[in-house]
């Protein structure tokens, strides 16, 4: 543990680039997105020196920095990394930039568009390390503002609607989980993630709110479970799960592809994050009792979706349904893992893969849907603004490049092995099927649909016969080639040798499989 | 010292009448000076202010001997705070006031007296005094609005100023019973507090004062005289309005009805139609008022009334804080206080003077055809950020306070912190239509001419950068004020409520 | 009745004797040397001359320590019946200078020495504890007054007013005769003392109650207390300023502090009890009934009015019955209170009235004749406001001390604020008159000035005048001491 802030440093970092871009861009575009880039990049440099420095057997928190804030509301100013934590700051850092890189040539995106990007990173970072309800909730909301308004300014054209609906959705689930983590301090006197996950380990939390919250003569249980279902709301509009996820569809569409990429790629993640640090550790016992419900939910996320996604003829919407179903699979590993360690030891090892798999995905997730939604913003580019999936054809013909490119992207979307998709889903499957053999398989309907849309996707716009129309599209320059390759080399990369991630990551999913108990 | 935030605003009332007529910039300074001058008082009273609760006597001599009335004034740690949210209201008002032309003297002169005044009530440690400086505070408030207001002037000045004396008469009856009862020949605070009046006695007259200042304060159903005050009155006498007199009313209901009378808080033994004690009565009040206001809010088609009532809904937070009866809820009513006064002195402040002195129209409809949120960004952005502490974001002051009024509220009436967070959410569906109708519409209407508007003064953007400011930092750094709060609710002088039906 | 010195008298009535004196000399000086003179040159001489006689008499009051009781009860000289005079003669003074600059008559010096003549009346009224010096007294006011007030000769409304207040007076001095008769015959005396011991002897006597009722409807009259107020809108309007001036401010003095004596002193025993709940049969109920009566009539009808003379006419009704609280209560402490109360009253009213006077020349007399005054007149303006709000009760002026000491005095007498009903009526009334007035100070500093209406010039002594009379009513209001504590000192000593 340095005694530098680092974690404290890089979540401002972005924030300083915002204010800088803002500053700087009174000189020009240029300038501004100059400047976002070098943050961009100082930020993700910063993590990576951060996952130098981070020690994987390590029990416990890391880099962790505290401060007292306002002890008297319980606000700590609490910050710690696990391999969880640093594997969403790995996934903020580099879809940001790759989102910064794709805005690199749209000139109606100036430097507001940029501070706000950067704005939006301090407040990933920020969800990513807190450690104490008040911060992270700080962070939490305050992420809601530049996303709002990069989908309300720079947006389609019902980008009204879907920005307020995107708020509106958002608020209510942040409503609720304020309240029952008030709820939570009432009774136990703590913010604190690590404090609470120790208390409902001992089964001190149960005891405690049995103690101090005398409703009506509500049974101490169904008052946790009442703050549980409030908790869960909350995560739930993040994630989203169905059926909370009817702001989504329009929000993903309607906003610029680059801002996509970002809502995708990384605003997402943080509901799944939320289910991992903060449900299923203080929560445990309640999620094991509502486990029918919500592996019925996570299957409904898994499959729906991807029907629906089958049935869109807009790419965007394709996609984004597409997303729905990926992150379900998480939402589906980590309730599959619900389920007292302490009292059944036997699963542990399902357990881990489910979780290890579900951390595979949020990162694979992160970076594929990035780069599907990068591709769909070159297209849109040169079709001068058509997303239609039949709109185009043969495409492979006129854009070979870009063709094998976002084939390969589609791929690892699918869950191809040797890609990216595939370690993470693999995985989720192999743990969840001893811990509940029914919703995996049907789990694989999904996994099926998926299979069908994406391919659909392949044969309707890139082979079959090529329209007049997009003869002359160009293909990918040279520029745009090098900004790609990163992101696709990535792609092999961890889908050839996963233990780059998971290695990291073992001795967080361990302690969080230990940490379910009660 | 902190005497001298009265005095001096009185003093420079009469110095701005002493201006000369021909060149109003020199009554703008001198008021602006005035006010600073407060504002720097304030801010070196609470620096130097230990936090230990105590009480920091300033001026305590005779005055009515023959009824044992004293000059009393004196500074806890939430009078601190509130004399401090008087201090950066009033800079800001006269920054937001600098380009009034029509009896600049008068409207400065008026403005400085209403300032001493509140000063006067935060400051004062004597009830007779109290209630001298909560009377003087009227009249020039009366004339504020009348004279500089916009449609409706005149009626909503006289309808505000009778409600206002209403609750006073009912105040000034509970005065007088107490200084019978006790029977002390003495109307200090430190007496009073510590004075064990009959429970039958504080059964009726709790009720009574507490009800006759929860009218200034907001209270539904008596609030019916802010809507129309706030949207009548000039922008700087609605952010002061909405911004610190209102809060005279919550200080009221907490220092003389709570602090003198928490018996009257107890459960009566019987119940009537559901409730058993007034705190449930007024609770009830309370949350009616966070709802009400906020629907009606939503439906409001004159933008000024959307701030007005949204000010309904915030002062129900704090009434709502009041009644929970525990020290994180009472903390979160005085934070939500000050918080509220310097939001709704940002809301009227860039509705009144951003947005309709330079469009003249506050119909919601009219404004979404104007692209405002080009043509004035900086209006814009405030407003946004201003919406953003209104609805209670984290960072912003308003979540600190919302934040422990439903703490207190979970502890003490779980189902009403739940509706109270279905009044957030409706905060937020009308603050964001009110935000997209004014900032936010004008986009699409490409097609409507551009006038040109007059370019965001010097004075409004320091006033902004002010409250902005104030409202951020105590978001991010609430010790600054829980300190002076929480060792002031433990002292002695909040005893008797601690001994009482607190949980 | 024992022989007691005459010079003893005539150092007893010194002050009353000051003032006659003036009044006669005023009346020779005008009638003599000044026959020729311009009229203006007539009203400043005789305001002068008068003006120093009551200050003279001041003086007097001031230094001299001649106090005794004469002739049992007939003449009685305390420190309070001296403060009492003092403030008599204070509000003389005032009236006098707005007199100074009116020009409505030709009888200048018959109108001074009227004020004068008026004032040793009032003087005598309160110097006395004996029932027929009393009626005499009050007569010997009432002639005075009906003759002021239709001094007017040019004006229809003058003369109607008169007859009116003559009619109604006439009427009720007599009712107050019978009364006093009837007192008379159950007690076989008419000092008050005696009266005093007959009637604790036999409270229930149907005789005694019959007289008692008599009794206060004359009085009545006189304070202007609903329902016998009918003459008071017509004299507080048609009136020339200065002899409503005197109405509406000494003599509502004067009646007042003679009524509490008669009924506190006098018929202590019957005194009853209107206390919520403890009802008990007497004359604090009937009062008490009276003044609900006049808080309730005065300040609704004076929302309606459109003359301001009317609203403050209506307004005097309404206090009046706030004043009449202090006598239900009937104690130490609200006899203070009445005396301050009264006091303030007077001051702030004869303000109001200085405030008409200056504006007389400009027809200014409805409400919506003051539009813009705060433009064309501001210093009258600001004045005006500082008389209005005292009036209104607001504090830190005058107004407001007086009215908290009443409420205070009466909720104090028992433990079970048996008047509290009265207090909270008088607050609710208290918020409708501040309506009325908040009125009048709407049309002077919001509403704009008709167009061409020009600035108003006010002479410099009005002016000094008024601006003093205003300090007077902020400075009591900030530092109620000054006049509370001399009055509750005199108050001790004289009821020993």
């Amino acid at each position: 543990m340095s005694s530098f802030p680092l974690i404290s440093a890089l979540t401002l970092l972005p924030f300083a680039g915002g204010i800088a871009v803002l500053l700087l861009g009174r000189a020009g575009r240029s300038a501004a997105r100059l400047t976002a880039v070098v943050f961009a990049i100082a930020s993700l440099a910063l993590t990576l020196l951060l996952w130098r420095g981070f020690q994987p057997g390590l029990p416990g928190m890391q880099f962790q920095e505290w401060h007292a804030w306002a002890p008297a509301l319980g606000l700590e100013y609490h910050v710690g990394l696990d391999g969880l934590s640093l594997l969403m700051l790995a996934v903020s850092s580099i879809v940001l930039l790759m989102s910064i890189a794709a805005s690199w040539s749209n000139h109606k995106q100036g430097p507001a568009y940029f501070s706000l990007l950067l704005f939006l990173e301090t407040g990933l970072f920020g969800t990513f390390t807190a450690l104490n309800f008040l911060h992270w909730f700080l962070y939490w909301e305050l992420s809601l503002i530049p996303a709002f308004f990069l989908i309300r300014i720079w947006g389609g054209s019902g980008r009204a609607r879907a920005a307020t609906q995107f708020f509106v959705y958002t608020m209510v689930g942040s409503i609720t989980l304020l309240l029952a983590f008030l709820a939570i301090f009432l009774a136990s006197g703590s913010f604190d993630f690590i404090e609470l996950t120790q208390m409902a380990q001992t089964g001190q939390l149960a005891s405690a709110i049995a103690q101090n919250l005398h409703w009506h003569q509500w049974d101490s249980g169904h008052i946790t479970m009442f703050l549980f279902g409030g908790a869960f709301l909350g995560f739930a509009v993040k994630t989203p799960v169905v059926p909370f996820h009817g702001w989504l569809g329009s929000a993903y569409a309607e906003a610029a592809p680059e801002t996509t990429m970002v809502l995708t790629g990384a605003l997402s993640k943080m509901g799944v994050y939320g289910f991992l640090r903060i449900l299923l550790p203080i929560f445990p016992e309640q999620m094991w009792r509502a486990r029918t419900i919500l592996l019925w939910l996570a299957v409904a996320t898994i499959v729906l979706p991807a029907l629906t996604a089958w049935a869109q003829t807009d790419l965007k919407r394709m996609f984004a349904y597409s997303s729905i179903n990926h992150l379900g699979y998480c939402i589906l590993g980590i309730v599959a893992a619900a389920g007292s360690t302490g009292a059944d030891a036997s699963f542990v090892s399902a357990k881990a893969a489910a979780l290890t798999g579900v951390m595979l995905q949020m990162f694979s997730h992160g970076i594929t849907a990035a780069t599907l939604f990068w591709f769909l913003t070159l297209l849109e580019r040169r079709s001068g603004g058509l997303l239609g999936l039949d709109d185009f054809g043969g495409l492979r013909r006129a854009m070979p490049v870009f063709s094998g490119l976002m084939g390969i992207a589609l791929f690892a979307s699918l869950g191809l092995p040797g890609l990216i998709g595939f370690p993470g889903e693999f995985l989720i499957f192999k743990g969840v099927f001893p811990l509940s053999w029914w919703a995996a398989a049907l789990a694989l309907i999904g996994l099926l649909m998926t299979a069908v849309f994406l391919l659909t996707v392949l044969q309707r716009v890139f082979s079959g016969p090529l329209r007049e129309r997009w003869a002359g599209l160009q293909d990918l320059t040279l520029a745009e080639r090098c900004m790609l390759a990163p992101g696709v080399a990535l792609m092999f990369v961890v889908g050839l040798y996963p233990q780059l991630i998971s290695g990291m990551l073992h001795g967080t999913v361990m302690q969080l499989v230990a940490q379910v108990r009660f | 010292m902190l005497a001298w935030t009265i005095y001096l605003s009185f003093l420079g009332a009469v110095a701005v009448t002493l201006t000369p007529a021909k060149s109003p910039v020199v009554a703008r300074v001198t008021a602006l000076l005035t006010a600073l001058a407060g504002l720097g008082i304030a801010i070196v009273a609470i620096m130097h202010a230990d936090r230990s609760g105590q009480v920091i006597t300033i001026v305590r001599t005779p005055w009515i001997s023959h009824l044992g009335i004293e000059y009393h004034l004196a500074a806890d740690g939430i009078s601190l705070i509130l004399v401090l949210l008087t201090g950066i209201a009033a800079v800001a008002g006269i920054l937001f006031s600098w380009n009034i032309e029509r009896r600049v003297k008068d409207f400065f002169a008026l403005y400085l007296v209403l300032i001493g005044a509140v000063y006067g009530v935060f400051l004062s440690f004597d009830l007779f005094l109290l209630f001298v400086f909560y009377e003087i505070v009227m009249i020039p408030k009366y004339f504020l609005i009348a004279i500089w207001g916009s449609t409706g002037r005149e009626y909503a000045a006289m309808k505000l100023v009778l409600y206002s004396f209403g609750g006073s008469a009912l105040v000034l009856a509970g005065i007088i019973a107490a200084y019978c009862v006790a029977g002390q020949r003495s109307l200090s605070f430190e007496v009073l507090a510590h004075f064990p009046f009959p429970a039958h006695f504080q059964m009726w007259a709790f009720p009574m004062v507490f009800v006759g200042f929860a009218v200034l304060a907001g209270m539904w159903p008596f609030h019916t005289w802010a809507p129309t005050g706030h949207a009548a009155a000039p922008t700087a006498a609605s952010m002061l309005l909405a911004g610190v007199v209102m809060k005279l009313g919550a200080y009221g209901c907490l220092r003389v009805a709570m602090m003198l009378f928490p018996r009257g808080l107890d459960p009566w033994g019987f119940r009537v139609l559901g409730f058993g004690s007034w705190q449930q009565v007024f609770a009830v009040l309370a949350l009616i008022g966070i709802i009400y206001g906020a629907t009606i809010a939503l439906v409001q088609k004159d933008l000024k009334f959307v701030i007005g009532y949204s000010s309904v809904s915030h002062m129900g937070f704090v009434l709502l804080g009041l009644m929970t009866l525990n020290q994180i809820g009472l903390s979160g009513a005085v934070y939500q206080m000050f918080s509220h006064g310097i939001i709704a002195g940002l809301l009227f402040a860039v509705v009144g003077r951003m947005v309709y002195d330079r469009t003249h129209t506050r119909d919601l409809h009219e404004l979404s055809r104007i692209p405002l949120g080009r043509l004035i960004p900086f209006a814009a952005v405030t407003f946004v950020l201003a919406s953003m502490a209104s609805i209670g974001l984290p960072g912003f002051s308003g979540f600190v306070a919302e934040l422990q009024v439903l703490i207190g509220s979970w502890r003490s009436f779980p189902w009403m912190a739940c509706i109270a967070g279905v009044g957030i959410l409706i905060g937020i569906a009308f603050t964001w239509r009110a935000l997209q109708a004014t900032f936010l519409g004008g986009a699409d209407a490409t097609a409507a001419p551009q006038q040109a508007m007059p370019p965001i003064t010097l004075p409004e953007r320091l006033g902004a950068c002010l409250l902005l400011a104030s409202t951020i930092v105590l978001g991010l750094y609430p010790r600054f004020l829980l300190d002076l709060i929480l060792p002031t609710l433990n002292s002695s002088l909040f005893e008797q409520l601690r001994r009482g039906a607190w949980r | 009745m024992t022989g007691s010195s005459y010079l003893e008298l005539l150092r007893l009535t010194a002050p009353e004797i000051i003032v006659a004196l003036a009044g006669f000399l005023l009346l020779v000086l005008d009638l003599t040397f000044l026959r020729q003179a311009a009229l203006a040159i007539r009203f400043r001489t005789a305001m002068v001359a008068a003006c120093i006689g009551c200050v003279l008499a001041l003086v007097v009051l001031e230094s001299g320590s001649a106090q005794g009781s004469l002739a049992a009860g007939m003449l009685v000289v305390n420190s309070l019946t001296q403060l009492i005079q003092m403030a008599l003669l204070v509000l003389a003074i005032l009236v006098l200078l707005w007199v100074g600059g009116a020009r409505f008559t030709t009888h200048v010096g018959e109108y001074c020495a009227l004020i004068l003549f008026a004032t040793t009346a009032m003087m005598l009224l309160v110097s006395t504890q004996n029932l027929l010096v009393i009626f005499i007294t009050i007569e010997f006011l009432s002639l005075s007054l009906y003759i002021l007030t239709g001094f007017d000769k040019d004006s229809q409304q003058s003369a109607e007013a008169a007859l009116k207040y003559f009619l109604f007076g006439g009427m009720s001095a007599g009712i107050l005769l019978f009364g006093m008769s009837l007192l008379y015959g159950i007690s076989g005396s008419i000092a008050l003392q005696p009266i005093a011991a007959a009637v604790n002897a036999s409270p229930g006597d149907p005789m005694l109650t019959l007289a008692m009722v008599m009794v206060l409807v004359g009085f009545g009259f006189k304070i202007a207390a609903a329902p016998f107020h009918m003459w008071a809108p017509e004299v507080y309007q048609g009136a020339p300023t200065g002899s409503a001036a005197l109405v509406a401010s000494s003599s509502k003095v004067a009646s007042f502090f003679a009524l509490f004596l008669v009924f506190s002193l006098g018929l202590m025993g019957a005194a009853g009890s209107a206390a919520w709940g403890h009802y008990s049969p007497g004359w604090a109920p009937l009062i008490a009934i009276l003044a609900a009566v006049s808080m309730l009539w005065g300040n609704l009808a004076a929302i309606a009015q459109t003359s301001v003379r009317r609203v403050l006419a209506y307004s005097a009704i309404g206090h009046a019955g706030y004043m009449l609280i202090a006598l239900v209560a009937h104690s130490r402490e609200s006899l203070t209170a009445l005396v301050y109360y009264v006091f303030t009253y007077a001051l702030a009213t004869v303000g109001a009235f200085g405030v008409l006077s200056a504006l007389e020349g400009e027809k200014v007399d409805s409400i919506a004749d003051f539009a813009g005054l705060g433009k064309r007149a501001p210093g009258l303006s600001f004045c005006l406001l500082i008389f209005l709000l005292s009036l209104a009760g607001i504090p830190p002026l005058a107004g407001f001390a007086g009215k908290f000491y009443v409420f205070v005095a009466a909720l104090e007498i028992s433990d079970h604020f048996g008047l509290l009903w009265l207090v909270l009526l008088a607050l609710v009334m208290s918020v409708v008159s501040f309506y009325y007035y908040l009125k009048i100070l709407k049309q002077a500093y919001v509403s704009e000035p008709v167009p061409g209406a020009a600035a108003i010039s006010v002479p410099v002594a009005t002016r000094l005048a008024l601006w003093a009379t205003a300090a007077l009513v902020v400075i009591l209001g900030c530092l109620p001491d000054i006049l509370l504590n001399r009055i509750s000192a005199a108050v001790a000593t004289a009821f020993q």
